[in-house]
């Protein structure tokens, strides 16, 4: 079954293309690694994706096609089950660990202003669900004790982590890691490498872009290659790796 | 003793707006001069306007230049109400907070989109419209003159009346209810999302939270506070002209949110009391006053720029930003 599906799309920055007629697929439960040179596109798609860029060309749909995300904003793409992380973290600096993660929340809780100044049973209930299940958050990705930590303070790795949690907290059934590991020890980037599994054991769709090829290809299921803004190569690791277009597209040509 | 007070001051703002704003009951009887109370009254004013402005500039951070107003329109609308249908001050009270809310939505909805500059011109031109079509509108709001003969409360039988006493009580409530409901507002759901819409409003969206609504929400709220600050000040003026409402006033409380502390409720309150109460304390400088006063701010805003009570969060928020992450188009 296919997730998401994303159909010829394109989108130019003025004169530069920065995707050409670009198609993905991503099942349900599968882990896809999305590599690439520098400037391949990689991050402008998932800003296509996640509704920060509107697309020229092209659709992007969801569930098997039910839903369209093409068009969409932001908002309703993360409510339609799409989450992501940022390449460089964009955490919430000045608030803590846990409040961070709550943020996450914020679609799926109903109680408005008045709740607050009222202080409802409404309110009070989802006050607790929150707090206690981004509890469960942090601990699932191994940031116990933590949560009172302004965010800005916490070591990078952890920082990483805790922008994974948020990414989380919003219910998706597709993550979006943009370089979950960049600038981490091999020790750290083995711990990441743990938690996708055990994301995809949550029954979520993970797609990562990453540049280490000693994580990423373990990791995936399947590997997409893009180079300058359209897919080169697509397949298992194995079959990535020996494609002579990919390693003409790493190496240049002769 | 004082440690375990700390403790649970903050955990309960019931208790800060007890500690904090109680001790200003006894004001009116441990000191009967008349004209201190009437001081104190105004002061009172300032901090529920205060408070108000700093749910957009210190919860949101958007600028509102043309705050005074939303002040204006509370103002008016209780005054046009009482004198046109006798509708009375508990009635107007609500009333002038919800069309200043109005107004609130009318300048927001096309203007918050844009970034923070834009939006401090907008509310600036909608500041200057509003006094110049209360000046102008002779014949519904009276011209420069103004409308006069507006109704005193009265509460459960005792009439308001020449005495500032009673609405000293009035608006120290009214400030006191404000403040326990903002705490709340605060520390809440929607109190998070717009810190994070301040901190990163790119990645705020990105986890769902509608940037937009939430903008509006605070606008709103805080326009219909000083819509609720307008009709405490007609009825206690019974009159009310355009010229009580100038951009002065604006740039006034602008300045009491920035002294006391942006984002702090406190210190919006302190900001009120120490701008409101300055003037009257140096009067007897006559003439250099204002000097004085201006000196003042100045120094202030050299040595200790996030404010009186502006917490270390403030004082991260203005350190300019040296790298903006760029993923993402801002």
């Amino acid at each position: 079954m296919a997730l998401l599906e994303v159909r010829a799309v394109s989108k130019r920055f003025g004169g530069v293309t920065a995707l050409k007629s670009m198609d993905l697929e991503v099942r349900e439960g599968e882990i896809v690694g999305l590599i690439g040179p520098n400037g391949a596109g990689k991050t402008s798609f998932f800003n296509c994706i996640t509704g920060l860029l509107p697309i020229d060309a092209g659709e992007i749909v969801f569930l098997d096609g039910r839903r369209r995300l093409s068009g969409q904003g932001p908002a309703s793409i993360l409510r339609a089950g799409v989450a992501r992380t940022f390449q460089n973290l964009r955490i919430f600096k000045n608030m803590t660990a846990l409040e961070n993660v709550a943020i996450g929340f914020h679609t799926r809780t109903k109680s408005g202003l008045f709740d607050a100044f009222l202080r409802t049973r409404r309110f009070r209930v989802e006050e607790r669900m929150v707090f206690s299940r981004s509890l469960e958050l942090m601990h699932f990705v191994g940031l116990d004790g933590r949560g009172n930590v302004t965010a800005g303070n916490l070591p990078y790795g952890s920082q990483k982590r805790l922008e994974i949690a948020r990414a989380l907290a919003c219910e998706p059934k597709l993550l979006l890691l943009d370089e979950p590991v960049a600038g981490m020890n091999p020790v750290e980037k083995e711990e990441i490498s743990a938690l996708v599994r055990r994301i995809r054991q949550k029954n979520i769709a993970v797609l990562l872009i990453e540049h280490d090829m000693r994580v990423v290809m373990p990791l995936s299921d399947r590997v997409v290659v893009m180079d300058e803004g359209r897919k080169i190569a697509e397949g298992t690791p194995e079959s990535v790796r020996s494609n002579p277009r990919v390693i003409q597209a790493y190496l240049g040509e002769d | 003793m004082f440690g375990a007070l700390r403790y649970h001051l903050g955990k309960s703002p019931l208790l800060q707006v007890a500690v904090y704003l109680g001790p200003f009951v006894l004001f009116p009887i441990l000191d009967r001069n008349a004209y201190h109370v009437d001081v104190l009254t105004n002061v009172a004013i300032y901090v529920i306007l205060a408070m108000g402005l700093n749910v957009v500039i210190g919860f949101a951070g958007l600028l509102n230049l043309g705050y005074a107003a939303f002040f204006a329109i509370g103002a008016y609308t209780y005054a046009l109400l009482n004198l046109h249908t006798g509708c009375p001050f508990w009635a107007g009270l609500p009333a002038a907070g919800t069309v200043a809310m109005l107004f609130g939505f009318l300048i927001a909805v096309p203007s918050i989109r844009v970034r923070g500059d834009y939006l401090a011109i907008t509310t600036l031109g909608f500041g200057e419209i509003v006094r110049i079509l209360f000046n102008n509108l002779d014949t519904w709001t009276g011209g420069p003159n103004g409308l006069l003969g507006i109704d005193r409360p009265t509460f459960f039988g005792y009439r308001f009346s020449v005495s500032p006493v009673p609405y000293f009580y009035l608006a120290l409530v009214l400030a006191a209810v404000i403040a326990y409901l903002l705490f709340r507002l605060s520390d809440s759901k929607i109190g998070r999302a717009l810190v994070a819409i301040r901190e990163d409003e790119l990645a705020a969206k990105c986890m769902g939270v509608p940037a937009l609504r939430i903008k509006l929400y605070a606008f709103g709220l805080s326009s219909f506070i000083a819509g609720l600050a307008g009709a405490v000040f007609a009825s206690k003026q019974t009159i009310v002209t355009p010229d009580s409402f100038d951009f002065v006033l604006s740039v006034l409380i602008l300045a009491m949110v920035v002294l006391g502390g942006m984002g702090n409720i406190w210190g919006s309150a302190l900001g009120a009391l120490v701008l409101g109460t300055l003037p009257e304390i140096l009067r007897g400088f006559a003439g250099y006053r204002m000097l004085i006063f201006g000196l003042l701010m100045i120094l202030m805003m050299i040595f200790r720029p996030q404010g009186m009570l502006g917490g270390a969060l403030i004082r991260r928020e203005l350190r300019p930003r040296h790298r903006e992450p760029r993923d993402g188009p801002a």
